[in-house]
């Protein structure tokens, strides 16, 4: 069978880095195709040759067997090759429908709204999607907002559908209809590349994985070839695997007492209502729950960067509510994909400067009033070397990295600071598999000398894995507290939709 | 229909080359308009070239008009790298010749603590000028592009008002000016030229402000700051605080610029005592990338146009309107062809 899409050996180098070097890829037609790769080997680089935004060095593009050359995104989607963006394209104060009609390009003089509205309709109704066309995009759920920009898609008859990591900003239930949807797409006859760090994603979606390293294609599998297995040992290589293990351990003090807290309620969130939590010392707290249900305003409220409405916490007895006296206490990973770009980073500066961010001010970085520079880039080297981040040539600014080295930047910043509470949002997410494997070997390691940390995520199996306790949260409360040793995945799910377990 | 598309990736070599090639287009589309005025370009330029860099007496002239677009240039930048457009450096400029002007007049001070006296009042007035504009974003997030704007003409005003009322020179023949300083209250010159002190009081707080904003831990905060606020917030810069005290700091070099045209150029207070240094400052500041360095080339490289457009009006004859359109039209080249640099222009045919 003839590839619906084929890349040949494209090359895409960057000043410094060789991004691509010499990429294959084949893409049947009603197949869902996912990239594999650790972060960094070039998957997102990839995506944006096939989208048009980057012009590759050498290399050739096939569609149907004819050779293409994409000048812009324009001419990828006139190929009939859409890709959702990590960062949505959307007019917030506009409707839905306003939205898809600004995506509509080539628009008629005379524009005949109806017709269209019976057209998006139509798609609507064929893929299952429940959008009301009239609501204003701010009022959306992030999956909803997804929706949108899949139909601005679909509108525009695509036949190869580009998601990259799709689901890294979406809750489980979100992802499960995104899959849904996906499948229901390739019974059309069309087809979609799909990208993941998830191995529970691969493994139900893919009917082919193709596993990039270094900006090469190491292996193109098809469903059948590959299990989990085989595609860990094939994307970790030789490369060593951190391993841990949870000793046990009684804990006896408290670190934090946080009181019936209550705070402010943020769009689309829920606030906390009468929240109260221990943490004792030396723990690892997992936060179970479906993103949107306060987790992310107790990661806030802990990290000094919003003030509580009312109740109090305590550390070691002390009432540190003021959030100044808070902050030299509690560091903080608060980084959902959607706010990594946007809160954890100055996306101009450096790999090093960044690096710094929070400890800038403190001892080995700072020399009376000027920077210390050579311990700014021993840190910098250090942090690098450690965490295995791919910072490209020295001074490339931030933003230039691959989703997951930013990431993985962001988590060496706060562990490397030693805090007595860790809250951790989403530690894991966008990181490949040795990398969270080593993040989770780091806060092990952490737990030691007896750091205490909160670890707020939605991957079940991450919690079971480190927590020594389960808390699951609903609707800004606590709905239970549980054993991870003596527990299930029912159990918590239960948990997760509100129900109270005694 | 053209769009315009930011440059993805552009390389470093590029950034650096780029206000010089906006200096060449500028040029290059000036010499077109020449041609049609009947001008030869090449023989202007060359005059041009001639007269600021060409003699002794030249370069010290060029040196002379880059001296305010240096410390006015330093205090716009300074505040870009913060987003903080400044655009109010002309107004800050005339009160610090006003507060050096008023330590002259009326202080008693003489020599070098008289001097000393008058730039820190200079400083000090300029300072505080666009620290109100700071104060009132940072309180009450009013907009400083209108406010320093509208604080230049209040400044103007002020000075027109002291040079036409309290402060003019009775034996000045009605004009719009003070009396002359005493002696030892203006600036030294060197070589018989009017190259003076304030230049090299500029090339000192290039080197200072370099130091400040590449080295320190406040010009890490402040580029922080510029880069993204929210990160700012996240790792615990008290914003306001810094949005004020820039603002004071872009204001006092400003006002610097005020003191070194006060008590080196024309030794007294007077009407139009900038050329409009404060608004050329903020193509400085914008072409030199925000860098120390950078506004102190561009700032030389500016000083030769503005000389050598001047010497045009002898050289070829032309009127003074003329040469005004003239360098009018090489700022605007300059800065249009900084954006295409920076931008890509995109064809694209419209709907069917
Ligand atoms: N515009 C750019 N300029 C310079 N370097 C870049 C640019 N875009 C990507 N890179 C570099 O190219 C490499 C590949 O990046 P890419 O984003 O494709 O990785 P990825 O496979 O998507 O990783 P992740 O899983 O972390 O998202 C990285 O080392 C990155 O730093
Ligand atoms: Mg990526």
């Amino acid at each position: 069978m003839e590839a619906l899409l084929k890349v040949e050996s494209v090359v895409k180098t960057f000043p410094g880095v060789k991004a691509l070097d010499g990429v294959c890829l084949n893409v049947y037609q009603g197949e869902i195709h996912t990239l594999l790769g650790e972060n960094g080997a070039g998957k997102s680089t990839l995506m944006n040759v096939l989208n048009g935004l980057y012009s590759p060095d050498s290399g050739n593009l096939l569609i149907n067997g004819q050779p293409y050359i994409f000048r812009s995104p324009k001419d990828s989607i006139k190929a009939g090759i859409g890709m959702v963006h990590q960062h949505f394209m959307l007019v917030y104060n506009h409707t839905v429908f306003e939205n898809i009609l600004l995506a509509v390009s080539d628009l008629p003089f005379w524009l005949d709204k109806k017709k269209l509205r019976i057209r998006i309709k139509e798609i609507v109704d064929r893929f299952g999607l429940s959008i009301d066309l009239d609501e204003p995009i701010r009022k959306l759920s992030i999956g909803q907002q997804q929706w949108v920009e899949l139909i601005k898609l679909l509108i525009r008859d695509c036949k190869v559908l580009i998601l990259d990591e799709p689901t890294a900003v979406l809750t489980p239930q979100e992802s499960d209809r995104l899959f849904g949807f996906l499948k229901r797409f390739k019974e059309e006859g069309r087809s979609v590349i799909f990208i993941s760090h998830k191995m529970r994603e691969v493994m139900e979606l893919s009917d082919r994985v193709t596993v990039l390293k270094k900006g090469t294609t190491v292996k193109e599998l098809a469903r059948g070839e590959f299990d989990e297995n085989v595609l860990a040992g094939l994307m970790i290589g030789t490369d060593e695997i951190p391993v841990w293990e949870r000793e046990k351990k009684q804990f006896t003090e408290n670190v934090l007492t946080i009181e019936h807290l209550f705070a402010d309620k943020e769009k689309n969130m829920s606030d906390l209502i009468d929240f109260s939590l221990e943490l004792r010392k030396g723990e690892i707290l997992g936060i179970a729950g479906v993103a949107g249900n306060g987790q992310k305003t107790l990661a806030e409220v802990l990290t000094g960067l919003k003030p509580p409405v009312s109740g109090k916490i305590f550390a070691d007895g002390k009432d540190i509510t003021n959030a100044d006296s808070r902050k030299a206490y509690i560091a903080g990973i608060a980084h959902v994909p959607e706010d990594r770009k946007s809160m954890g980073i100055a996306p101009e500066m450096t790999v090093d400067e960044n690096l710094i961010l929070k400890s800038y001010k403190e001892k080995p970085f700072r020399k009376f009033i000027f920077q210390n520079f050579k311990a700014i880039k021993e840190n910098a080297e250090k942090q690098i070397a450690d965490f295995a981040i791919k910072a490209g040539p020295k001074g490339t600014p931030i933003r230039l990295l691959s989703g997951g080295n930013i990431q993985k930047v962001i988590i060496a910043r706060e562990l490397s600071m030693r805090p007595s509470v860790l809250v951790a949002l989403y530690p894991t997410r966008g990181l490949d598999m040795g990398s969270a494997e080593y993040v989770h070997k780091v806060i092990m390691d952490a737990r030691k000398d007896n750091m205490s940390t909160i670890v707020i995520s939605e991957d079940l199996d991450e919690l079971l894995k480190l927590s020594d306790r389960i808390a699951v949260m609903f609707r800004g409360r606590i709905t239970g507290i549980v054993d991870p040793e003596h527990t299930s995945r029912e159990e918590i799910g239960l948990l997760m939709s509100g129900e109270t377990v005694q | 229909m053209i769009r315009f598309e930011k440059r993805k990736d552009a390389s470093k070599l590029f950034t650096v080359f780029a206000p010089f090639m906006s200096v060449l287009f500028a040029l290059a589309t000036a010499a077109v308009i020449m041609l049609f005025a009947g001008i030869n370009p090449i023989a202007a330029y060359a005059g041009m070239l001639n007269e600021s860099l060409g003699s002794f007496y030249g370069i010290s002239e060029t040196l002379v008009k880059s001296t305010p677009l240096i410390l006015t240039g330093l205090g716009v930048s300074i505040a870009f790298r913060m987003k903080i457009w400044n655009i109010g450096a002309e107004g800050q400029l005339y009160m610090g010749a006003m507060g050096a002007s008023y330590v002259a007049l009326n202080s008693g001070l003489t020599g070098f603590v008289g001097l000393a006296a008058m730039f820190v009042m200079a400083a000090v007035f300029g300072g505080i000028w666009a620290g109100i504009s700071g104060f009132l974003k940072a309180k009450a997030n009013v907009n400083e592009i209108i406010v320093t704007l509208l604080m230049n003409y209040i400044a103007i005003a002020w000075v027109s008002y002291l040079v036409y009322g309290p402060w003019k020179d009775p034996n000045g023949f009605n004009f719009p000016l003070t009396p002359r300083f005493s002696p030892d209250l203006v600036l030294s010159t060197f070589f018989n030229t009017r190259l003076h002190t304030g230049f090299i009081i500029a090339l000192a707080l290039v080197a200072v402000m370099y130091i400040f904003m590449e080295k320190t831990v406040w010009g890490y905060e402040i580029k922080v700051i510029g880069n993204n606020p929210k990160a700012a917030k996240y790792a615990g810069i008290s914003i306001d605080r810094k949005i004020i005290g820039v603002m004071f700091i872009s204001g006092a070099l400003a006002g610097i610029a005020g003191f070194g045209e006060a008590a080196g150029v024309q030794g007294r207070l007077q009407e139009g005592i900038s050329h409009g240094y404060g608004y050329t400052a903020i193509i400085v500041a914008w072409l030199a990338g925000r860098s120390a360095i950078g506004v102190f080339i561009v700032s030389v490289i500016m000083a030769v146009i503005l000389v050598g457009g001047d010497s045009l009006q002898i050289l070829m004859q032309l009127p003074v309107a003329f040469v005004n359109l003239f360098q009018g039209l090489i700022l605007f080249f300059i800065l249009a062809s900084d954006f295409l640099i920076q931008n890509k222009p995109v064809m694209k045919r419209s709907g069917k």
